[in-house]
């Protein structure tokens, strides 16, 4: 009996270290460990989710609607809460210590924001109001430093400054979600579609502002997109879900060589063409991934 | 014969008749038959006068309930004048049977048309206001309705009111309330009808469209303002018709009642109750009035117990107290109402004893 | 001509005093879009409350004052940690029965404590405020009224527009999870909301207190008043809702002066309704922005 408590603990022990090991030998900044996620304690979104980000990267993460990429992100920011959402499985940790179920008023001071979908601005408080929300993870100061930063990457905010942002155009909405989230001094930013209904441009342009934050900034990326093209295209890493699991992961350049990306997410097969559904090879290829 | 209609175990509507059928089952149809054997068979001859009395009045204000249910739980307008239509009503009714001596229903129905204009001409505001400020509006109506029933003393005799006559109704005295008892029900009866058959007409599904989204509902092409109007015609005219019903009843009416309290008693019983179930109106209502016969008999019991130890007057606010605390307890621990806990009560039945 | 001049200085003394008893009430929209029934027994509280400090405990003045601001800030506090967290997230109508059946209770409450006499405070304002201008006299009290109008005005306009504690209350009126997923704290942001409005009320109780008299009722009837001088000025605007207290505050001194007293009682709401279909938002509120 008490030899085998002991073994228990020697393997707890051992785990612990390995786990210490591995967060310290590369540079993890953000672990998710297998967690379930479940809704109003009947709804099971998550069924195992595993990622892994490292410090500085960017990581995509691809799936179909409903696949449970915005669940995961809320798993991780602590939004499950309000949505009546609870990681009843697996743990979630950040620079080594578990976040899990943490309320998001913790979770953000911590250093990780999430760039709500569709563009969640405050309708009745002026451009620069909103910016100043930001800063609600260090009581309000300073911003002024962080105001200019928010304006340096996006010039097109500086000129609406003083206007409602419920009167501002989706692509400043847009660029004014990121750049609020900015004001926070994100260690970890979660960016959930940014692209959603915006213009082919502008969607170019906000990706490589994206790229330049996590470049200039040393901010570690975490985006959620339908445009696999171009998440693909800035990402280090990427994964791909379907149905609450992750099914595919690899280096972004191996992703975007992948013929069932190319094919489900990229829109072309190899010879460039469409392929049709009558195809008998994708159809496996698709069930093979459930 | 065609067979009997079980629950199905899933969704197997085929037809768009079946999926807007009001009974699903023809247990429902049966529970039916027997609610109303009991209703008007048994009940009245069973209740004792003061039971009656206060079934008369629940049978009123569920008529009124209903009628606010239609507005607010469909169509999503809050209203806190519902009380002055009840009232406006009452007067209508009031007024012709003293002053004109018209026929029981001819009065009824005019009180119902008269509030509905009224009520009309209060929905008015609805064309551009919103929410909480539509909600404002109709307190100002109520103000201004309680103050034309007070100052327009030639037609509602101030605050001294009217006396109405005891009414029959095909040689019947209505003055006893057994036989009142029929009127009351057989009315309430047939409000329920109407309300639950509206639903499934267009304009219903036009009223729970504005409900949920007015601007997408405009897109669909359903003029909004001519529908709210309407939602406000149609819940003044039950307002305007429990109001007469009122009126005969008390025999007597003054001011004093169609206050603004009366009007946040009807949003309690709806919200106590549930928003959009007629069911629910009706549960509400039965609550509030019981709730309120209790307390008055409580307060009553204790001020004669205090009396004695000389204590009296400081019980009765107590009772205010209570009442508040029952709304608060209620929004807290079930915001869907009575209703709710109905559904989830008899589907426990209906699956025991497997629950789910 | 001086009959005229003095309903003038009546009509905005009153008025002044609607805004005072109205500024509270905006504190709550402002920060949670709550429509505050309540808002009449919140101001009697404050009231009974500076009136068990300062007449039946015999505390000097400042300090009964100081501490029925300390015990309606904890009041606030626990109403809205007991009967209001649980309701964040539901719908409107049942955050406003909430504070309905709240009013109830309190009112209950309150005249189960006190009774329905009317009450009245040790006379305390210096008379050196009282300013006499030809046949015009003001009273200290609506001197005092204006200067703490004035004050609050100032003091909550700064606030909500430029501290950083008052745009976070303001997001959170606005937009709830994205203010929850920028980490502003939303339960603080209520409780702080409820315990500050339940200052203010108890500020404007004391100063109505002080002119009327302490009663339950007319303090409750008061927070009914104050809902067509907030609407006038625009729910959400605190110089919206001085201006709306002295726009009512003249129509009811006039009509009631010119006309009949009775017509003064509902003279204000007639004409709120005829501004309202002119400006659906009231005169200063924000145009709901509704995009589809």
């Amino acid at each position: 009996m008490e030899s085998c408590a002991f073994q228990l603990q020697v393997v707890a022990v051992f785990i612990l270290i390995s786990t210490e090991f591995l967060t310290m030998e590369n540079n993890i900044k953000l672990l998710v460990n297998n967690i379930s996620v479940v809704y109003s304690d009947v709804i099971q979104v998550l069924k195992g989710v595993s990622l892994i980000i490292r410090a500085g990267q960017i990581v995509s993460l691809l799936g179909s609607n409903g696949a449970g990429k915005t669940t995961t992100l809320r798993a991780i920011s602590g939004l499950l809460k309000p949505e009546n959402g609870k990681v009843t499985e697996g743990s979630v940790e950040y620079d080594g210590k578990p976040i899990q179920n943490s309320s998001p008023e913790e979770i953000t001071r911590k250093g990780i924001i999430q760039v709500l979908e569709g563009r969640q601005e405050f309708k009745y408080l002026t451009v620069e109001e909103n910016l100043r929300v930001g800063t609600a993870t260090r009581w309000g100061k300073p911003f002024k430093e962080d105001l200019e930063l928010v304006y340096r990457y996006f010039p097109a905010l500086q000129a609406r400054r003083k206007s409602l942002a419920g009167y501002c155009s989706g692509g400043e909405l847009q660029m004014l979600v990121i750049g609020r989230a900015l004001m926070a001094h994100p260690e970890l930013l979660l960016l959930d579609e940014p692209s959603l209904g915006l213009a082919p441009l502008l969607v170019k342009e906000i990706f490589q502002i994206i790229r330049r934050i996590n470049q200039e900034q040393g901010t570690t990326l975490m985006v959620v997109e339908q445009n696999a093209n171009m998440a693909l295209q800035i990402a280090h890493y990427g994964y791909v879900m379907e149905n609450g699991k992750v099914v595919m992961e690899s280096t972004a350049d191996e992703l975007r060589e992948n013929p069932d990306i190319k094919e489900f997410y990229l829109g072309t097969a190899a010879s460039g063409a469409l392929k049709s559904y009558k195809d008998v090879k994708s159809y496996k290829r698709r069930k093979r991934w459930l | 014969m065609r067979k009997l209609r079980f629950h199905p175990c899933g969704n197997f509507k085929e037809t768009y008749e079946e999926e807007l059928a009001i009974f699903e089952t023809d247990f429902g149809r049966l529970w039916m038959l027997i609610g109303i054997v009991l209703l008007f068979g048994v009940i009245p001859f069973v209740s004792s006068p003061y039971i009656l009395y206060v079934l008369n009045i629940i049978g009123i204000y569920s008529i009124a309930a209903v009628g606010l249910n239609i507005l607010t739980g469909y169509t999503g307008q809050i209203s806190l004048g519902h009380g002055a239509f009840f009232g406006v009503g009452a007067y209508t009714a009031a007024i012709l049977a003293s002053k004109a001596h018209s026929p029981f229903l001819l009065s009824l129905l005019a009180a119902g048309v008269m509030t509905a204009a009224v009520g009309f001409i209060f929905g008015l505001p609805s064309s551009r206001l919103k929410h909480l400020y539509l909600l404002i509006a109709t307190l100002a109506g109520q103000f201004i309705m309680e103050y034309v029933f007070v100052n327009w003393e030639s037609m509602t005799g101030g605050a001294e009111g009217i006396v109405v006559m005891g009414a029959s109704l095909f040689g019947l005295d209505l003055g006893n309330d057994r036989t009142f008892y029929f009127v009351i029900f057989a009315f309430l009866v047939l409000m329920i009808w109407i309300a639950v058959n509206l639903k499934r007409t267009r304009y219903g599904r036009a009223f729970i469209a504005i409900r949920d989204n007015d601007r997408a509902a405009e897109g669909m092409g359903i003029p909004i303002f001519r529908y709210k109007l309407l939602s406000f015609a149609i819940s003044s005219f039950y307002a305007g018709l429990a109001g007469a019903l009122f009126a005969y009843f008390t025999m007597s009416i003054t001011p004093e009642p169609f206050n603004l309290w009366l009007s946040i008693e009807f949003i309690a019983m709806i919200i106590i109750g549930g928003l959009g179930s007629i069911p629910g109106s009706i549960f509400g209502t039965a609550f509030i009035v019981i709730l309120n016969e209790l307390l008055s008999h409580v307060t009553e019991y204790l001020m004669n117990v205090g009396a004695s130890e000389g204590m009296a007057i400081t019980i009765a606010p107590l009772r205010e107290f209570v009442f508040g605390l029952a709304i608060v307890l209620f929004i807290i621990y079930e915001p869907k109402g009575i209703a709710e806990v109905w559904r989830v009560v008899r589907s426990s039945f209906r699956l025991w004893p497997f629950s789910y | 001509m001086d009959f005229f001049l003095q309903l003038l200085v009546n009509g905005i003394s009153l008025g002044l005093l609607y805004a005072l008893s109205a500024l509270g009430f905006v504190m709550i929209f402002k920060s949670s879009s709550v429509l505050n029934l309540a808002h009449g027994e919140l101001l009697a509280i404050g009231a009974f409350l500076f009136l068990v400090f300062s007449t039946w405990a015999r505390l000097p003045i400042i300090l009964a004052f100081g501490l029925t601001l300390v015990g309606t800030f904890a009041l606030g506090f626990v109403v809205e940690r007991l009967f209001l967290r649980p309701l964040i997230g539901e719908n409107l109508i049942e955050v406003i029965m909430m504070t309905l059946g709240l009013g109830i209770m309190f009112r209950g409450l309150l005249l189960f404590i006190f009774g329905g006499d009317i009450h009245s405070y040790p006379d305390f304002l210096p008379k050196s405020l009282t300013i006499q201008w030809g046949a015009v006299q003001i009273p200290s009290v609506n001197v005092a009224t204006f200067i703490i109008g004035i004050l609050f005005l100032v003091i909550f306009g700064f606030f909500f527009k430029y501290s950083s504690q008052g745009i976070y209350m303001r997001s959170v009126a606005d937009n709830q999870p994205a203010a929850l997923s920028l980490g502003v704290h939303v339960r603080r942001v209520f409780a702080l909301s409820w315990a500050i409005a339940f200052i203010v009320a108890a500020m404007s109780g004391i100063v109505l207190g002080i002119i009327n008299g302490i009663n339950v009722h007319e303090l409750s009837a008061i927070g009914l008043k104050v809902f067509p001088v907030v609407i006038l000025g625009g729910l959400d605007s605190i110089g919206g809702a001085i201006l709306g207290g002295i726009i009512i505050g003249l129509i009811e001194t006039f009509t009631g002066g010119y006309f009949s007293t009775a017509l003064k009682e509902i003279i204000p709401y007639i004409v709120l309704i005829f501004i309202l279909m002119v400006k659906p938002y009231g005169l200063f509120g924000l145009v709901e922005i509704e995009r589809v």
